[in-house]
Order: structure tokens, then C-alpha cells, then sequence
């Protein structure tokens, strides 16, 4: 296997507790990430899935330091960013890009597509040649030259999580973060969407984290999966292993769960019916 | 074969604009079928659910069709009469449980409100009968689930809340309207199964409104596949997986993720297969527009 670009040792990351903050004072600690230790290889996808609440998109937001870890450590090419202040980051974000669960939420209304994507450029000193720049990125996820005048509403979900993708591959990343990027479009344009990114990886090199909700997706794009279940991995493996012979009750669970579009007549016959509580 | 359940015949809808947003939409549910609606956003299923709740928008308006409950032609009571036999006879899973709830009230008087209120019965036959349904949804403390309020419930609590409502005053007809798409699969699979239960022991038929082909497969025994506004293609749901008739049908299958054949699944829709709705869609406007100017 390729040398880690990422390698995470012990990571806890614990958040403020709104729901037990009392009226006055801070609210307490939680702790949503337990202990957890993999690593991301140079040039390869990994899927994180989990169920709600599993820690997946608090991983996500440490790997690219959107939040300081608690505890651990976490190593790009071999050095530990688990602490960095944000000005020694600064050189590094250029490196750790993200692409957004909800595109419409993470386009500014009212800036060009243009400088949406250009935006990010001229922060990581690369203001030259701003329209050629520009204009790679978009022939890159196959949007027309003519969008880059366009603002958000004037895009439909598919073509706005295009821009999402080329923002954040416009500064040429070592890694990606991808974090529910497809969950809220449409099975036909989700297909679009998955296929570029898998394409994009592959002719790029990138090294993505692709957290999602679908194991059937994962599959198709991710070399290894970890399984996260209430901030602890449950089962990290390559993909093929992890669905041929799934170690842990839970990841078995959670495969037989997927409603595959076929016929099954057994299959919602399969699930102990268990009396749930409150 | 004896009176469908829902019958729609030919129901038009359309914007203040002229534009059709329902275009000649024809589907019945049999009496204690569950019959899915599939189709992508915008499609028009959540529409047709409405319509036949008569909870459309101001702004959409029924142009053409008729919408039968149990034989009983809806266009041709009066409001009030539509209104009460819509409400005697029918019921709806949400989406999304948590805004079907009012966040400042106890479960427990939300779910007997509509029992004692509109069909009047008493308090205690109320009570006694969502306790039976609690008991139905698999809830093991429904005391402290009565008590609670919304918020203190997990999304599959508060759905199974909502099924143990719909079903409590014996509606015909169910109008479920992606009741599953909000929750996780594991938890999912578990409503899935409730709501199957459920349909199966009261005899319910079920207008179950979906955009996932793999809950129409587990769920439904017909199925109606929708674009833009327009069904394109009807069948039994075990005949439409074995041979989907229709490209678009196909390319919803070919589109969507399945674990067990990854490079064979979540292929992009063709622009041939999009070309040929568009036409087929302006085809069947233009033949609308002629009797109807």
C-alpha cells in the first residue's frame, strides 16, 4: 500500500454540549470522537460511513482542521497539524480542500461563479492568470465557459455541486474532503456527480475522505472503508473485503439494510422486530 | 374486479401560467394494495398525494379529471362534505416527523386530537385505542412516550408516532409521502417493516410516495413512475424490476448505487433517454392543449 498522506493516532475530539450548556457559564464537553487511528494512502478514496450521530462529519472537519482535536495527533506528509495555529495552517489549506454537503448553502448568492472560484485562488497566491484558472476548473467538471458570469439560483443542484467540485480543485489539492456531497441530489444527477469525482481523482492523484450515508456508493468509488459508529471505528478494511466478509455485527446491519432495487421478498422479513424505547 | 379504493382519472393540474404541473395522470389503489409513486424531484408525486388529500397550493389548480375515494366521485361533493370524507377515510405519514409535530405540545393529546375532535369519539375510547396503536408500532414504554415531547424523541420514535396516528381511526387510504427518506437505513428498514405490518393486519391501501427505487421493490406491489408531472410507465412492481419497459424506467435503474454491482449501477442518465421524454412530454401537451386552449 502507498505511504500515508494522512496518518490519525488516538484523535479524540471533544464539543461543546449545547443541550446540557446551562443558562449561565459554558456549556460542558462531549466527547464525539473516541480514540481513532487509521491512515489516508497517497492517491487512494476512503469511504467514512456512519449513521447519524457516528462522529462522521466531526472526523471530516478535524481532517482538514476546521477543528482542533482534543487529544492524538493528526500527520500530513509526516507532520503534525493536530495543533497548528491558524497562520501556520494557512500555507496548508491550499493543500486540505473541501467540497460541501449542501451547495446551494455553500455558494454565495450574490458573487459570479466566477469569484466564487476565483476567490480562493487569490487567497493562496495564485491571483495570476485568474481567467485561465477559472476557466480550467470549469472545463474540468464539464460546466460551459458562459456559467462562469452566472450566480447560484441560476444553476440547477447537479451544475452547482459542479462549482463545489471546481472550487475546491482549482488549487490543485493533495487532499480532498468530500462530505455527503450527493445526498441531496437526485439518483440520475448523483450518478453525474459521483462519476466526475471518481474521474477527477483518479487523473489528479487526489487523496479524498468521501463520508457518506451509502454504502452502495461507497463501493463504487472507495478503495478502503471505515465504519464509524458512535465516534469509535467499528471495522476499517479495503472495500472489496469489508462487503465480501464484513467482520463486525454492525457493518453486516448496515449492509443489510440497503433496500436494493430489486425484488427481495425476504427481505423485510430479515430484522428482528425489537420493541424500541424512548 | 370491485371499486378501487382511489381511482384518478386523468387529473391535470395547472400553475396561474398555464403550465401543466400534473399531466393526464390516470393510477387507482386497489383496496388494501400499497401502490408506489417513484419519481425524481420535481416529478410531481408529492403533488398527487396532496391533490388527493385536497391540500393543494392556492396557486395550482385542477384543470381536468376526476379523483374517486371508495366510488365517491371528490369533485362533485360539496367543501365541507369533500372535506370530511377526505377526513374520515384517509390519512398521512410526513416526510419529516419532526415538522408534522407541534414542538410545544405533548405527543400524547397530538395523537388523540384528531380521533375525539374530528370523528368524535370520547377521551377514553381515544386513548385506549392510540395505547393499542402504540403497542402495534412496537413503542415498549408508550407512558413515557405520550408524555414526551417532539423533541425528545429519536427520528424513528417520532415515526413511528406518526404511523401509529394514521392508522388509529382505520383510514381506507394511506397517502405515505417519503415517511422513510429523513432516517438512517438501519432505522429505516425497521419502518419499512412496521409500515408493512401495519398495512397488512388493518387491510389499509397505501399511496406510498418515494424517490428510491429500492423501497419500491420491498414495499409495493404496484408501482407508477413519474416525470414531469406524467406517468411514464405503470406495472406490477416484481414486472417492472424484471423488464422495465420504459428508457427512463431503465435509466432510473441503471442510475441508481447498488453495493452488489458497482460498476454496473449509478450510470448517468443517457441525453437521448432526456431528449426523448422532453418529447414525448411536449407531445402530450399539445394534444391537451387543443380540446382545452
Amino acid at each position: 500500500m502507498a505511504e500515508p498522506l494522512i496518518s490519525v493516532r488516538g484523535l479524540k475530539v471533544a464539543l461543546p454540549d449545547m443541550t446540557r450548556k446551562p443558562l449561565i457559564g459554558r456549556a460542558p464537553l462531549a466527547e464525539i470522537l473516541k480514540g481513532l487511528d487509521f491512515d489516508l494512502p497517497k492517491g487512494s478514496v476512503t469511504g467514512i460511513v456512519g449513521e447519524s450521530g457516528s462522529g462522521k462529519s466531526t472526523l471530516g472537519r478535524a481532517l482538514v482542521r476546521l477543528i482542533e482535536p482534543s487529544a492524538g495527533s493528526i500527520s500530513f506528509e509526516g507532520r503534525d497539524i493536530s495543533h497548528l495555529s491558524e497562520a501556520e495552517l494557512r500555507p496548508l489549506r491550499r493543500d486540505l480542500q473541501m467540497i460541501f454537503q449542501d451547495p446551494m448553502s455553500s455558494l454565495n448568492p450574490r458573487r459570479t461563479i466566477f469569484s466564487i472560484i476565483a476567490a480562493p485562488l487569490k487567497q493562496n497566491g495564485l491571483g495570476d492568470n485568474l481567467k485561465t484558472r477559472v476557466a480550467e476548473a470549469l472545463q474540468r467538471v464539464g460546466l460551459p465557459q458562459n456559467f462562469a458570469g452566472r450566480y447560484r439560483h441560476q444553476l440547477s443542484g447537479g451544475q452547482r455541486q459542479r462549482v463545489g467540485i471546481a472550487r475546491a480543485l482549482a488549487l490543485s489539492p493533495k487532499f480532498v474532503l468530500a462530505d455527503e456531497i450527493v445526498s441531496g441530489l437526485d439518483v440520475s444527477t448523483q450518478a453525474q456527480i459521483l462519476t466526475l469525482l471518481e474521474k477527477l481523482a483518479a487523473e489528479m492523484g487526489l487523496t479524498v475522505a468521501f463520508i457518506s450515508h451509502d454504502l452502495s456508493v461507497i463501493r463504487r468509488l472507495c478503495q478502503q472503508v471505515i465504519v464509524m459508529r458512535e465516534g469509535r471505528i467499528v471495522e476499517a478494511s479495503a472495500t472489496d473485503a469489508l462487503f465480501d466478509s464484513p467482520k463486525d455485527a454492525y457493518t453486516r446491519d448496515l449492509i443489510s439494510a440497503i433496500p436494493l432495487p430489486e425484488i427481495d421478498p425476504a427481505w423485510l422479513g430479515t430484522l428482528a422486530m425489537t420493541k424500541a424505547s424512548a | 374486479m370491485s371499486a378501487a379504493c382511489l381511482d384518478i382519472r386523468s387529473l391535470s393540474a395547472v400553475l396561474p401560467n398555464g403550465q401543466r404541473v400534473l399531466r393526464s395522470v390516470s393510477l387507482s389503489v386497489q383496496p388494501g394494495e400499497v401502490r408506489a409513486l417513484v419519481g425524481e424531484s420535481g416529478a410531481g408525486k408529492t403533488m398527487i398525494g396532496k391533490a388527493v388529500l385536497g391540500v393543494l397550493p392556492p396557486s395550482v389548480r385542477i384543470a381536468e379529471g376526476d379523483m374517486l375515494l371508495e366510488g365517491e366521485d371528490l369533485g362533485q361533493l360539496q367543501p365541507k362534505a369533500r372535506r370530511t370524507l377526505i377526513g374520515a377515510r384517509t390519512a398521512l405519514i410526513p416526510q419529516d416527523p419532526l415538522t408534522a409535530l407541534n414542538p410545544s405540545r405533548r405527543i400524547g393529546p397530538q395523537m388523540t386530537d384528531r380521533l375525539v375532535r374530528i370523528l368524535g369519539w370520547s377521551d377514553e375510547r381515544a386513548d385506549n385505542r392510540i395505547r393499542q396503536l402504540l403497542d402495534e408500532v412496537q413503542i415498549r414504554d408508550p407512558e413515557r412516550v405520550l408524555k414526551s415531547y417532539p423533541h425528545e424523541l429519536s427520528g424513528g420514535m417520532r415515526q413511528r408516532v406518526l404511523i401509529a396516528a394514521a392508522f388509529a381511526a382505520e383510514p381506507r387510504l394511506i397517502v405515505a409521502d417519503e415517511p422513510t427518506t429523513a432516517l438512517d437505513v438501519t432505522v429505516q428498514k425497521q419502518i419499512l417493516r412496521l409500515i408493512a405490518q401495519l398495512q397488512r393486519d388493518h387491510g389499509t391501501a397505501i399511496l406510498f410516495v418515494t424517490h428510491d427505487l429500492g423501497v419500491v421493490a420491498k414495499i409495493s406491489q404496484r408501482v407508477s413512475v413519474l416525470y414531469a408531472g406524467k406517468v411514464v410507465e405503470e406495472a406490477e412492481t416484481a414486472a417492472l424490476f424484471a423488464a422495465p419497459q420504459h428508457p427512463y424506467t431503465r435509466a432510473l435503474m441503471a442510475a441508481t448505487p447498488r453495493y452488489t454491482d458497482p460498476l454496473a449501477s449509478l450510470r448517468p442518465v443517457d441525453d437521448a433517454v432526456l431528449a426523448g421524454l422532453a418529447a414525448e412530454i411536449a407531445a402530450a401537451d399539445q394534444a391537451w392543449r387543443r380540446p382545452h386552449g
